[in-house]
């Protein structure tokens, strides 16, 4: 592994553990750049959570060594307290049975996703990796 | 560059995974989109993260390379 890439390695550990809900996705939750972090997102923004959110695309880095972090190969990836919890399948599955919002420790609405209230409730994350 | 078929990332998993039965569409018709659907015996007792990571395993770097995306639902029996 070179300097520089446990450099990345390392700013996505530390961002891991500072924040408790960490989405990693393409793109921003305001304008996501694949359906799939979209969904995630709004899955997110609707529960009305708090979560930081990482764009992986600026470095491609930040992907590979993600990905090699969690084993996990896709994008979005949703960390809450330290663990992968998944990506797009498994965050839209337990928003759908109500244990993301358990998870988060968030009352769950119910009825459809709502349309994301933009940059209310999003901790936006400076993105130094 | 060959794309993969829905046949194809079928029998992949039903190989792979020992008992498995899986539901593959082309998502988008495109070959790079693939949904599938798993049941298998092998995840019984595994959380649903390791259910996904045992699928995506079989296919290694093409998740995200000529697999652009392979959405999951998983089932044990």
């Amino acid at each position: 592994m070179s300097e520089q890439t446990s450099e990345v390695r390392e700013a996505i550990e530390k961002a891991i553990a500072d924040n408790e809900v960490i989405l990693f996705m393409k793109g921003t939750p305001n304008a996501p750049a694949c359906g799939f972090s979209a969904r995630t997102a709004g899955a997110l923004q609707s529960l009305g959570a708090k979560f930081a959110a990482v764009d992986v695309l600026p470095d491609a880095r930040i992907r590979s060594e993600l990905s090699a972090l969690s084993q996990w190969p896709t994008i979005p990836q949703l960390f809450v307290r330290g663990e992968l919890v998944g990506g797009c399948d498994i965050v839209t599955e337990m928003y759908a049975s109500g244990e993301l919002a358990q998870l988060l420790g968030v009352e769950h609405e119910d009825g459809a996703l709502e349309e994301p209230t933009l940059g209310n409730g999003v901790l936006e994350i400076e993105n130094r990796l | 560059m060959v794309m993969p078929q829905a046949g194809e990332i079928k029998s992949r998993i039903e190989a792979a995974i020992p008992g498995a039965r899986a539901e593959v569409e082309d998502w988008t018709g495109g070959g790079d989109h693939f949904r599938a659907s798993v049941t298998a015996k092998a995840f019984s007792g595994l959380s649903r993260i390791e259910q996904h990571r045992l699928v995506y395993q079989v296919f290694g770097d093409e998740i995200g390379g000529p697999i652009h995306a392979l959405s999951l639902s998983t089932q044990s029996e």
